[in-house]
C-alpha cells in the first residue's frame, strides 16, 4: 500500500517532468533576447509585429466562422440521430471520425482539385471563396471534436421524451431546437467550440496550401527565420490553448443539472 | 347518453409486420376519467400515443369534440400530457416550466404569469416558482409535469404511467390529487396504469386492455364484479377458478370435484356435458355453513397465514385450491392444516367464465 503510492508518485514526477521541463527551457529560452538578463523582449517583438496582429485576427475570425458552421451542422445532425435514426448513430459516428484517419492534405489537395478556379464550383477563384473553402476545410477537421461533444451533452438529456413534451405543449421544431436542446447541450457545444478554437489557431496545412495569410504559417514562417521569437510565439500559442481548455473545465460547472432522479 | 368527447374508433397500429393494437373502440364522455389497465407490453401507451398524435394509426379514426384529429400533428392538438419521467425542462425553473405552453401559445406575459401562479396553487406547491427541477422531490416534479400539461387548458389530459416512478405512499396521495384536480378543473383524462388498484380506485371506467384490444370498458364496480372475460377476471383482483362439468343444463346443475353446485340462470347457452371455468373472488366465499349463502363445497385445509387482522386460508377441494380470508377473532383459533372444511358461498356470486 504505502510502496503503491510512493511508486504512483514516482511515475506522476516523471510524467510531470516529460510535460514541464521542455515547456520551462522554452520559457527560458524565450526570455534570453536580452544579453546577460532576463527579459520578455521576444515577446514585445511579437506583439509589436503587425503581421502578428493581422494573421492572428484572422485566425480568430475564422475560428469563430468555422464555429458557427460546425455548430449549425452538428447540432440538428446530433440530435435528429438520437431522435429519429439512432440505428445510423455509428454511421454518423463513423463519417465524423473520417477527419481523423484522412491527412489534411489529402483533404487541401482534393479541394484545390475540386474547386479551382474553372472548375464548375470556382471558391478559389476569389478572395471570399478561398476563405469560405478554408472555413469549410476547418468545421471538417473540427467535426470529430465537435460532433462528440454535442453528442455526449445530448446524452445527458432524455431527448425524445423533451422534445416529445415540447411538442405536445404546442412547440414547433424551431422553438424546440432553439429553447429545449440548445441551452441543455450549451455547455457541451462550448466545449466543441473551444477545442475547434484551439484546432484553428494552430492549423497550418490549410491555411498554407489554400494561401491563407493565418496564424499557422506565420508561426512557422517565424520558426524558420528567427531565434528567440519562435520561442516566444510556441509560449503564447501554448497560453492560448490552455486557456481554452480552462474555460471548458470552468463552463461545465455551469451545465443545467439533470433532474431525472426518480425516488 | 350525450355526444362522447373523445371517440377512438376501429383505431390499429402496425410496426411493420407486427400488430400492436387492433381494433380499438372507446368513447369517453365529457369530464369524464377513463383509465387504460393491462399487463406491460398489451398497447396502452400505444393508444395513449395515438391520441397525443406522437403516432399515426395505421387504421381508424380519433375524434375529439366533434372534429377528426386523426392526421393533426401533436403541437396542433390542444392536449396535455405527462409523462413517466417526468420530462421537466431541466434547464428552465418551475415557474418556467409551467408558462412553457403558455409562452408557445403567446400569452401575454401578465396573464401567464397569473396562470402559473394559479396553477401552483392548485398543485399546493406556491413558493416553488423560482427553483429548478434538479431541487425538487419525484413526487414534487410530477405535480410540476402536471401543472405546465395542465396550464394551456387543454381539452385533454393524458398520463402514462404518471406514478410509477415514485414510491408507494407518494404514489397514493398524488393519484388522489390528480383526481380531485380533474374533477374541479372537469378535463376529460385518460389514464395508464399497470396498477389495478390505482385504476379502480380513481377511474370512472376502466378500459382492460390485453393484446393490443379492450377486453372490457366498465365501471370499476362492473369490472371487478362481473368480469366480462377470463383475462379480465383474472387480471383484475384475486380470483379463484374452479372447473367444472355441466351435469343438468335445464335446472343449472354443476358438477365440481364430485359435488355438485347450482347455478341457475347462469349457464347461458352450456349444454350438458360441457365444461366450464367458474370463478370466485375470496370476499365472496366464508369457512362453514352461513344462512343465505345457498351453495358449499368440502374440503381440506390446504395453508394457514396469519396476517393480523386477517387470517388467509387455502382450502383444497379435489385438485384446486381456493383462497378465502377470514377476521381473526382473538375468541376462536384458527383452523389447522388438515382438518375437513367447508366453504360457502351464493351461486349468484359464481363468475362463469367463457
Ligand atoms: N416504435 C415501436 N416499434 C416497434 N414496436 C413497438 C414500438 N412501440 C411499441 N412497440 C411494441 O408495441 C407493443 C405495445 O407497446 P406499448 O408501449 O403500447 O405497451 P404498454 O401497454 O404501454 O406497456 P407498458 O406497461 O410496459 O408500458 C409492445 O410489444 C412494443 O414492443
Ligand atoms: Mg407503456
Amino acid at each position: 500500500m504505502k510502496s503503491g503510492r510512493f511508486w504512483a508518485w514516482v511515475v506522476f514526477a516523471l510524467g510531470a517532468a516529460y510535460f514541464f521541463i521542455p515547456l520551462i527551457a522554452t520559457v527560458e529560452f524565450s526570455m534570453r533576447m536580452r544579453r546577460g538578463a532576463y527579459s520578455f523582449d521576444a515577446y514585445k517583438v511579437v506583439f509589436g509585429d503587425p503581421r502578428f496582429q493581422a494573421t492572428f485576427g484572422y485566425s480568430v475570425l475564422t475560428a469563430v466562422f468555422t464555429i458557427i458552421l460546425g455548430v449549425l451542422i452538428v447540432v440538428p445532425t446530433a440530435y435528429w440521430i438520437r431522435l429519429r435514426m439512432p440505428q445510423l448513430r455509428p454511421v454518423v459516428e463513423f463519417i465524423t471520425l473520417l477527419p481523423l484517419v484522412i491527412p489534411a492534405i489529402v483533404i487541401v489537395f482534393g479541394y484545390i482539385r475540386m474547386y479551382g478556379s474553372n472548375s464548375p464550383l470556382p471558391f478559389l477563384g476569389s478572395e471570399t471563396g478561398a476563405n469560405a473553402l478554408l472555413v469549410i476545410g476547418y468545421a471538417t477537421l473540427a467535426l470529430p471534436y465537435m460532433y462528440r461533444a454535442v453528442d455526449t451533452g445530448l446524452r445527458t438529456i432524455d431527448v425524445r421524451t423533451l422534445t416529445e413534451a415540447a411538442q405536445i405543449l404546442g412547440a414547433g421544431w424551431g422553438t424546440i431546437i432553439t429553447r429545449v436542446i440548445l441551452p441543455n447541450v450549451l455547455i457541451a457545444v462550448l466545449s466543441g467550440a473551444f477545442l475547434t478554437f484551439a484546432i484553428v489557431i494552430g492549423e497550418f496545412t490549410m491555411a498554407s496550401l489554400l494561401n491563407r495569410p493565418a496564424f499557422g504559417p506565420y508561426l512557422q514562417n517565424v520558426g524558420a527565420n528567427r531565434a528567440y521569437e519562435p520561442a516566444a510565439l510556441a509560449i503564447i500559442a501554448f497560453a492560448i490553448t490552455w486557456g481554452c481548455m480552462s474555460l471548458i473545465q470552468i463552463l461545465s460547472r455551469f451545465a443545467p443539472r439533470s433532474a431525472n432522479r426518480p425516488n | 347518453m350525450t355526444e362522447p368527447f373523445l371517440s377512438i374508433q376501429h383505431v390499429r397500429k402496425s410496426f411493420g409486420p407486427i400488430t400492436v393494437v387492433q381494433d380499438f373502440n372507446l368513447d369517453v364522455e365529457p369530464g369524464e376519467f377513463v383509465s387504460f389497465l393491462g399487463p406491460s407490453g398489451c398497447g396502452k401507451t400505444t393508444v395513449l400515443r395515438m391520441v397525443a398524435g406522437f403516432e399515426e394509426p395505421s387504421a381508424g379514426k380519433i375524434v375529439v369534440a366533434g372534429k377528426d384529429i386523426t392526421r393533426l400533428k401533436p403541437n396542433q392538438r390542444n392536449v396535455g400530457m405527462v409523462f413517466q419521467a417526468y420530462a421537466l425542462f431541466p434547464n428552465l425553473t418551475v415557474a418556467q416550466n409551467i408558462g412553457f405552453g403558455l409562452k408557445v401559445a403567446g400569452m401575454p406575459k401578465a396573464d401567464a404569469d397569473r396562470r402559473i401562479a394559479e396553477m401552483l396553487d392548485i398543485i399546493k406547491l406556491p413558493q416553488m416558482g423560482d427553483r429548478y427541477p434538479y431541487q425538487l422531490s419525484g413526487g414534487q416534479q410530477q405535480r410540476i409535469a402536471l401543472a405546465r400539461a395542465i396550464a394551456p387548458k387543454p381539452k385533454l389530459l393524458l398520463l402514462d404511467e404518471p406514478l410509477s416512478a415514485l414510491d408507494a405512499k407518494v404514489r397514493v396521495s398524488l393519484r388522489e390529487e390528480i383526481r380531485s384536480i380533474q374533477k374541479k378543473l372537469g378535463i376529460t383524462t385518460i389514464f395508464v396504469t399497470h396498477d389495478q388498484e390505482e385504476a379502480l380506485s380513481i377511474s370512472d371506467r376502466i378500459a382492460v386492455m390485453y393484446g393490443g384490444k379492450a377486453e372490457q370498458v366498465g365501471t370499476p364496480f362492473e369490472i371487478y364484479n362481473r368480469p366480462a372475460t377470463k383475462f379480465v377476471a383474472n387480471f383484475v383482483g384475486t380470483l379463484n377458478v374452479l372447473e367444472g362439468t355441466v351435469t343438468d343444463a335445464a335446472s343449472g346443475k354443476v358438477r365440481v370435484n364430485s359435488q355438485e353446485v347450482s347455478l341457475k340462470g347462469k349457464l347461458n347457452g352450456s349444454k350438458s356435458g360441457d365444461t366450464l371455468s367458474l370463478a370466485l373472488r375470496p370476499e365472496a366465499i366464508s369457512l362453514g355453513r352461513h344462512p343465505g349463502r345457498d351453495s358449499s363445497l368440502s374440503g381440506e385445509i390446504a395453508e394457514v397465514h396469519f396476517l393480523g387482522s386477517v387470517i388467509r386460508v387455502r382450502v383444497g377441494i379435489g385438485g384446486a385450491t381456493v383462497s378465502l380470508d377470514t377476521f381473526n377473532s382473538p375468541a376462536t383459533p384458527p383452523p389447522a392444516v388438515g382438518e375437513k372444511a367447508e366453504i360457502s358461498f351464493s351461486s349468484g356470486d359464481m363468475l362463469v367464465l367463457h
